[in-house]
């Protein structure tokens, strides 16, 4: 009884199923111009993205790596290959996927995610999608969703080239530009002025390959007016090579259009998770940002909102969960420019048998705009005495009328809490589970039924142990 | 033997000189106790006496160490049980300040928690006209069904919800700490219909803990102990509640003055 429990590292083993290598194409395991121009060769790219790879490429040798943030001293780019092709084509029928490949996403669940009113699903395995599939009465309202080399040399290519890192510019950071040379994969989503799509689009990514880099590129245009809900899922097998994430989301929010994007990251122990996300929203459109941050071994992840338009509004709400091993350096950033624009960042972090979680928000109010109102709130809930939690706010207002708040609280499990619970039958494992699923509320009432059952489950296995 | 045996059995709770510390105080001394199926047990005395951490240390909270002694139900040693293995077993405890807990649904709370002393999955359905059965004996509008539990709950509504959790429990012994406590007459009213209802129809044993009496008024009480300083100093039946209305603790406060000085 009065043994403390002992809370073991997470089973993931559902998580991580891995497959056995049949790539047919896998390049040399450095990064330099030959290697670019062979992806872009390979890609079948048009002119100019060969030309904005190996411009990117000179940009990422230019850049050096962030100095301020959690350690990535085990990330070696020269060890990290950088492209891997699974061996099969686009296929639109699910019975033309292989089958060690199926085997892998039923075991995560995509084909009953889809049966369950999911709009379309854009499933990639390593850096190729292998499976994608977009409902006929979405595609009958004029929506396209497809993947990015497909946009890239379809209807939709003069638009791509238009808005492709526009927003999220190689120059930006190291890993832009490096995503910039070496991307691949990803979904492009455009919704016609005025459309409103109903049920959620979904896109599930993994990595498979050791050593294998995954650079996926999202695009979103919502036109004006146009309603969307985007979802993106991840998880990863895991590997004893250390694998890194560096992909792209670039998001439109045209006039008075709204998107909600949602993701649940789940990444392996061992993943560099290295993403970079933002949205510019124009003048009355509303951007909502949901957000669950779990497994990889370092993130750095920060969705970026600029809300150039009037009255246009932006919404983070987020969770991280950092374990054994995993320092998560996750949070929101929003440029306020627009005049009566309205942001919101609502975050929780857990942080569990020496996990470190850093939160970092950024709040900038241009001269602009006038009658600003922001509010940033972060909760932490540390679950242990070697675990970490801190809270780092930014804030750069430059006009005189802005209404900025800020909260931060950090706090741990109370142990009357979990008497309490136990004193009803559940054992302490459960009870310190249910305290925590109840602390990440904020996100999984924000999301689908089906993801907030995962993400839940997700929690439950993070927490598993031991009592004894 | 035989006979033993069913004198063992009908005493449901057996509490066998127990000493309980909390970090380095030792608070409660030498305790005996026993409880039988069914009985109405009252605990009373004054501020401080120790009354809660007899109900945290039957319920098994770990900061409260029994340093000797036994505590039996039904003939089985608990001593070294979790509180959960406690409840699954039949012992409730209705805590003087519930917890709030953001994000669990008071509904589904009980769920889980009937489903595990019941041992057996309940259906939805069952479980939700159950649910709501108790909720209007007590006078809960049903929309608190659905709220994180205790969070934003008033004082009153808080007692209620550990009421409902012991009916939808359905514990054999239920330990009853300081639920009248900071209550308006309804709600104490109420909260009492709902005891009375758990001592009839479940047959449950309590152990109430007070240091008024409002929540006695329409019960049965079996057997009154009055706790002062750590000490169980005098057992008497229902009339003893009264006598403690009218005079105080300060005659066992006397009492125990006077034992300590001739060398108890």
């Amino acid at each position: 009884m009065k043994e403390k429990t002992y809370v073991d590292d997470v089973d993931r083993s559902i998580y991580d199923i891995r497959n056995e290598e049949k790539d047919v194409y896998r390049v040399q395991e450095g990064l330099d111009a030959s290697i670019v121009e062979k992806i872009s060769k390979e890609k079948n790219d048009p002119a100019w993205m060969t030309l904005f790879r190996l411009q990117s490429l000179q940009i990422y040798n230019e850049l050096k790596v962030p100095d301020w943030g959690p350690s990535i001293d085990g990330l070696d780019m020269s060890h990290i290959a950088t492209y891997v092709r699974p061996n099969t084509k686009m296929s639109a029928k699910w019975s033309e996927v292989p089958e060690d490949i199926k085997d892998t996403f039923e075991k995560l669940g995509i084909p009953q995610a889809e049966r369950k009113s999911l709009a379309g699903v854009g499933a990639q395995y390593d850096s190729e999608l292998v499976y994608h599939n977009v409902r006929e009465e979405v595609a009958a309202q004029g929506v396209v969703y497809t993947d990015m080399e497909s946009a890239l040399k379809g209807e939709y290519a003069d638009m791509v080239r238009k808005y492709f890192m526009k927003l999220v510019r190689p120059s930006d950071h190291k890993f832009a530009a490096l995503h910039g040379a070496v991307w691949s994969g990803g979904s492009f989503v455009y919704v016609p002025p005025g459309v409103s799509v109903e049920i959620p689009l979904q896109s599930y990514f993994r990595l498979n390959a050791p050593g294998a880099g995954q650079f996926e590129h999202t695009l979103i245009i919502v036109d004006e007016g146009a309603d969307l809900h985007f979802i993106e899922g991840c998880s990863a097998p895991k590997y004893n090579v250390a694998n890194l994430h560096a992909g792209c989301v670039e998001l439109f929010v045209k006039k008075n259009a709204r998107l909600r994007y949602s993701t649940i990251e789940n990444w392996s122990k061992n993943m560099y998770n290295l993403n970079t996300k933002r949205a510019m929203v124009e003048e009355g459109g509303v951007m909502e940002w949901v957000s669950g941050s779990f497994g990889s071994h370092v993130s750095y992840l920060y969705p970026m909102t600029i809300l150039k338009g009037d009255h246009s509004r932006m919404e983070f709400t987020g969770i991280t969960f950092a374990g054994k091993g995993q320092n998560l350096d996750t949070g929101a950033k929003v440029v306020h420019i627009g005049k009566d624009t309205s942001s919101f960042i609502g975050t929780r972090s857990i942080s569990k048998d020496g996990g470190v979680s850093t939160f970092r928000s950024s709040v900038q109010v241009e001269k602009s705009a006038k009658n600003t109102k922001s509010a940033v709130s972060c909760q932490s809930l540390m679950l242990d005495d070697k675990s970490r939690s801190d809270t780092i706010p930014a804030m750069d207002i430059r006009t005189a009328d802005a209404d900025i708040g800020h909260e931060a609280k950090i706090g741990r499990i109370s142990d009357e809490a979990v008497f309490y619970l136990m004193s009803r039958g559940l054992s302490e494992e459960d009870a310190r589970a249910m305290i925590v699923s109840g602390f990440a509320d904020n996100v999984s009432k924000e999301l689908p039924l089906e993801y907030a059952v995962e993400m839940n489950n997700l929690i439950q296995l993070e927490m598993k142990g031991s009592i004894g | 033997m035989k006979g033993v045996d069913q004198k063992m059995a009908d005493k449901l709770l057996q509490v066998n000189g127990i000493s309980v510390r909390v970090e380095d105080k030792e608070i409660l001394h030498d305790i005996n106790l026993e409880i039988g199926k069914g009985e109405t047990h009252v605990l009373m005395g004054p501020n401080g006496a120790g009354k809660s951490t007899l109900g945290y240390a039957l319920m098994g909270n770990p900061k409260y160490d029994v340093t000797k002694g036994d505590i039996l139900f039904h003939g089985n040693r608990i001593n070294e049980d979790g509180a959960d293995k406690r409840a699954k077993d039949g012992i409730f405890l209705s805590f003087q300040n519930p917890l709030e807990v953001p994000g669990l649904s008071l509904s589904s709370f009980i769920r889980n928690a009937v489903e595990k002393r019941r041992g057996s999955r309940i259906r939805l359905w069952d479980f939700k006209k159950e649910l709501q059965k108790e909720m209007e004996l007590l006078q809960m509008d049903p929309s608190y069904a659905e709220r994180d539990l205790n969070v934003g709950f008033s004082g009153g509504e808080k007692k209620k919800t550990e009421i409902l959790q012991m009916l939808m429990l359905r514990p054999e012994l239920a330990i009853l700490d300081e639920t009248d406590s900071g209550l308006d007459v309804d709600a104490v009213r109420t909260v009492s219909k709902g005891v009375e209802e758990y001592q009839k129809t479940r047959d449950g044993a309590l152990l109430i803990i007070t240091h008024s009496t409002r929540i006695l008024e329409s019960l049965h009480v079996d057997y009154t102990h009055v706790l002062v300083d750590g000490h169980i100093v005098k057992t008497g039946d229902a009339s003893l509640i009264d006598e403690i209305n009218e005079h105080g603790f300060e005659k066992y406060l006397d009492l125990l003055k006077q034992e300590s000085e001739t060398g108890r």
